[in-house]
């Protein structure tokens, strides 16, 4: 037997498999498929306080390895989500979320935390510093230190959960900003979120999303994905959820190795609803094949 | 929704760039107006595509090759084994049909294919209707002859008059009657606006076409609502226009 346990921060995962913010919703569609129960966890669309329709359509543009999203942080809002969909969640998931909180201000994040904290579903808080896809908010808080380390220390005051920061890799070091999250109490920190990419009709000259640029995830940012990892491994004492194009679980070991605690898997659900599910059926027989005994102890041990 | 491997048994070219492909195998549970969404060899993103028929055992998809996946999926070989995901969206609902109202189904372009779909259900049902068809050309016209094989009184509309009636769908009065309707935007705008009620399909770029990406969502009068899993078929009373 392979031990696939993990700890992030006190939440016992019992494997390492997370589903991404964003592409798992609240996780209903997927338990009409498959028990879901199977994941380590998963993680809920990111929510802000009031309701947002989000970005003009298109919104969604492929990519030869990947695709580009710039939905705009579409939710019903933190009190709907908390009363609606994070209440439903014991029906078909037994174990905690991760709840991913957006906001606009210092104030918006600190009030869209403290519902998820209050909300029984929730066993840790994933604070999105980095939506590419929002003019104000999100990101801005995501790639100046000073801004950075004031918010999640006001955030992890008013929190009773472990709070881990997700980052972004659109910055020129992401080094000073794990360390800003790290300085100010948060427990964990989650990357990368997507790169900011664009495509352009060549017959109309057009951009693809109506709002120019977007988020670039899957397969093709998996490298990138392990070389900040890697990066902010070696520059924090704190776990990391590694993320970005993660679609087999070779994939999983390789970022665990370069310094992932756990890991999340995005956008290959959208392609495949069952790509967790074979994730995770992979992982005992990949670790056994490889002579892993531990899961956990790969963690950063890229040489 | 379901996940499940169809072979494709034939695709047929019915005009220069719209074709017809029968996928057979095990199709799961579906309805009138619901899509499926193709995984192709070589892409990302799985390409939704409405039901155009479908029986126990195979589903007619038609669809125009507007990009590169939709190329490819009209060359490839019969035979060929298919990652789908079926049974997708909500459908046509003919139950809520007023009492002692006329009914038209109206279809703009490539929006024809789940209408005839439609008209098929409803024939079944003894429910009785009239098909109004708009094209560009009369290049450009598709399942015309599968709706006179089904014994339908079919109005075709042509925007240059190459074809029937020159004009758009709406030359066809259909005022105080409940339509079904499918088509580009512009056209669902002009039917909705004159409609007694009645079910609009929509289209919309998605990218998982099972409801959690959020990629499609519309404002609705019913709050936000995804046109891949709530729709793609909204009711005249849900739609803000």
């Amino acid at each position: 037997m392979v031990n696939l346990s993990t700890n992030l921060s006190g939440l016992i995962l019992t494997n390492p498999v997370i589903a991404a913010s964003g592409t798992f919703g609240f996780g209903k569609e997927f338990s009409s498929l498959f028990d879901i129960n199977i994941l380590g966890s998963f993680c809920t669309k990111g929510m802000t306080y009031s309701p947002r329709l989000g970005n003009p359509q298109p919104r969604i543009a492929e990519c030869k390895a990947g695709m580009l999203n710039s939905i705009g942080l579409t939710n019903n809002g933190a009190k709907h989500i908390a009363e609606h969909e994070f209440l439903a969640i014991k029906n078909y998931f037994n174990k905690p979320v991760i709840a991913n909180v957006c906001g606009f201000s210092a104030e918006e994040y600190i009030k869209n935390a403290i519902i998820a904290d209050e909300s029984p579903a929730v066993g840790l808080i994933e604070l999105n510093v980095s939506c590419p896809n929002v003019k104000q908010g999100g990101i801005s808080f995501g790639t100046q230190t000073t801004v950075l380390f004031k918010l999640v220390n006001a955030v992890k005051k008013a929190i009773k959960k472990p709070l881990y920061v997700k980052l972004s890799p659109n910055v020129t070091d992401i080094k000073p900003l794990a360390k800003a999250s790290e300085e100010a109490g948060a427990d964990g920190l989650s990357l990368i979120n997507t790169l900011l990419g664009a495509r352009i009709d060549i017959n109309t000259r057009k951009f693809i999303l109506a709002n120019k640029y977007g988020g670039y995830s899957g397969k093709g940012i998996f490298p990138v994905a392990v070389r900040m990892v890697n990066e902010v491994y070696n520059s924090v004492k704190i776990p990391i959820i590694g993320m970005g194009g993660i679609s087999t679980a070779a994939d999983v070991l390789e970022m665990m190795i370069a310094g992932a605690t756990a890991v999340q898997v995005g956008t290959a659900n959208l392609i495949d609803p069952f790509a967790c599910k074979k994730i995770i059926e992979k992982l005992p027989i990949l670790c056994k094949k490889l002579g892993i005994k531990t899961l956990s102890e790969i963690v950063g041990s890229a040489r | 929704m379901k996940k499940t491997l169809l072979t494709i048994k034939s695709t047929l070219k019915l005009t220069d760039d719209v074709f017809k492909t029968i996928l057979e195998g095990d199709v799961g549970t579906l309805k009138a107006g619901q899509f499926i969404d193709i995984k192709i060899e070589g892409f990302t993103l799985r390409r939704p595509i409405s039901i155009c028929d479908f029986d126990k055992n195979s589903i007619t998809i038609v669809y125009k090759t507007i990009g590169e996946g939709t190329l490819a999926l009209s060359n490839l070989p019969n035979g060929q084994r298919l990652d789908v995901l079926t049974g997708l969206g909500n459908g046509f609902d003919s139950t809520k049909i007023p009492a002692n109202t006329k009914i038209s189904l109206v279809g703009g372009g490539l929006g024809v294919p789940p209408l005839y779909c439609l008209a098929k259900h409803l024939k079944g049902q003894n429910i009785n209707f009239d098909v109004i068809l708009g094209f560009n050309s009369d290049k450009e016209i598709i399942l015309l002859n599968d709706f006179n094989a089904l014994g339908i009184n079919t109005v075709v509309t042509t925007a240059d008059g190459s074809y029937g009636m020159k004009g758009f769908v709406t030359a066809v009065d259909n005022k105080d009657k409940y339509v079904f309707a499918c088509g580009p935007m512009p056209m669902l705008k002009a039917v909705y606006k004159v409609s007694n009620g009645g079910q609009f399909s929509f289209e919309a770029r998605m990218a998982c076409g099972f409801g959690v990406c959020q990629g499609c969502t519309i404002q609705t009068t019913q709050g936000f609502l995804r046109v891949c899993a709530d729709g793609p078929v909204f009711t005249k009373e849900q739609i803000i226009w």
